[in-house]
């Protein structure tokens, strides 16, 4: 599909790059402010969607990027999986133990492990959402063809 | 407890849409209707008067907030809804290329 | 707030019903969209900043798949006859329904009105959730460790649809 107006081109160009720091920030502040990993992640997806539509799927090398964020979302949940296993050898014997120190409420880095999880988490989400749309994308031009 | 009663009448919408329309899209814009309601009934049940949203304000004294435990499950229930729908979506896309229609009755006869 | 909340329902309700009626396909997702939003203003009503960021992005996410998918396929709708059979059908309807109701009404007459404690388990998450688990955001801290298998279990699942609708929709190769 080709893509549209001049202006939506130039609002995008501006906005993207907006709204995937924005992703970044509610998902690193999510022991602090309301957020966490599953609205940073679908935010993060937005901007990488909003970069699509705009520009129009002819202006990607459309393999390459479902291998890039299919990859990138089997990373991010491996992490989470090998993060609660590791907490089976410190502290007590429990899988998702809280394990590492929990500084003074309210600093950026407090409460143990769970920035950790945010994060892949979040990379997870994004890599979910991201592939999926993909992958319809791919289906309307392969078969258009 | 007329607002249980009202989310309950939208979900028996959701329910009615689900039986009888023919329309494959119908039905899953059905199916999404009928989550929703069960996401306000869920953190309707939770929620306490005069109560803050469930992030503390360190150094101040005990304050009353609304129950968190109900946001967390409509949280992952919500993630778990958009799954659903998306391979809904998937598989609509499929049957229309091969039968060249959205009506389930055309569908169900399985030549092939 | 709950004349607030009712007001914002009785809406809901009238945009679902417009959107099972509809003629054409597009304006049926348009109300769909009009649901979920509606859902939005009462998760910030009644104090869940979290879900209202997470509904709102999902929901515009699934509203550009629902409108590529339609506005690809056919838009119309199918026409419904109105013959005796579906008077019947009607009769069942109304009739499990009315059980539907009968059941329901039994199991929220032992529940406080709305704004009163429900439930138990909330006191004790509350209270001593910043020393156990060291956040402030309380959803968060009840979500990663107190509730760190529901988690996973839904990043699983979101995983696997991601490769489930990748599957799916894959034309053959070349061979």
């Amino acid at each position: 599909m080709e893509g549209m107006s001049t202006i939506v081109k130039k609002v995008t160009q501006l906005m993207a790059g907006l709204i995937f720091m924005f992703g970044i920030y509610i998902i690193l502040h999510g022991h602090l402010t309301p957020g966490g990993g599953f609205a940073g992640g679908v935010l993060i997806a937005g901007a990488f969607i909003l970069l699509i539509l705009a520009f129009g799927s002819s202006s990607l090398k459309l393999k390459k990027e479902v291998t890039g964020s299919s990859n990138t979302e089997s990373i991010g949940i491996l992490m989470v999986v090998i993060l609660a296993l590791m907490a089976m050898l410190f502290g007590a014997k429990v899988f998702f133990f809280n394990f590492l120190p929990k500084g003074e409420a309210g600093e950026l880095l407090s409460a143990g492990v769970i920035p950790l999880y945010n994060i892949f988490i979040g990379i997870e989400v994004a890599g979910a959402i991201l592939t999926i749309f993909l992958a319809l994308v791919i289906f309307k031009e392969e078969s258009s063809k | 407890m007329t607002v249980y009663l009202l989310c309950f009448a939208l979900f028996l919408v959701g329910l009615y849409g689900l039986i009888t329309r023919r329309n494959l899209i119908k039905i899953i814009i059905s199916k999404s209707i009928t989550e929703f309601s069960i996401f306000l009934i869920l953190v309707l049940i939770g929620y306490i008067d005069k109560g803050l949203a469930p992030i503390v304000d360190p150094g101040t004294s005990q304050q009353i907030y609304v129950d968190p435990l109900p946001q967390a499950m409509v949280l992952t229930a919500i993630v778990i809804g958009l799954a659903t729908t998306a391979m809904l979506m998937a598989i609509a896309i499929r049957l229309y290329r091969k039968y060249k229609t959205f009506d389930i009755r055309e569908i169900k006869n399985l030549r092939g | 707030m709950e004349l607030t909340i009712s007001i914002i329902l009785v809406f809901m309700i009238i945009g679902s019903i417009f959107a099972l009626h509809a003629k054409d396909l597009l304006s049926a997702i348009i109300n769909m969209g009009f649901v979920g939003f509606g859902v939005v203003i009462c998760f910030l009503l009644l104090k869940a900043p979290d879900l209202a960021m997470v509904q709102i992005v999902i929901e515009t996410v699934t509203l550009v798949v629902m409108v590529a998918v339609v506005l690809d396929s056919s838009r119309k709708e199918i026409e419904v006859s109105f013959n005796r059979r579906s008077l019947l059908n009607m009769a069942v309807g109304f009739l499990a329904f009315a059980c539907l109701f009968y059941f329901f009404m039994k199991a929220i007459e032992n529940l406080d009105p709305l704004g009163m404690h429900s439930l138990r388990m909330a006191d004790s998450y509350v209270n001593g959730a910043v020393e156990k688990t060291g956040s402030i955001n309380l959803v968060t801290g009840v979500l990663f460790d107190f509730r760190a298998y529901d988690t996973m279990g839904e990043a699983v699942i979101l995983y696997t649809a991601a490769l489930g609708t990748l599957t799916l929709l894959r034309i053959k190769g070349k061979k």
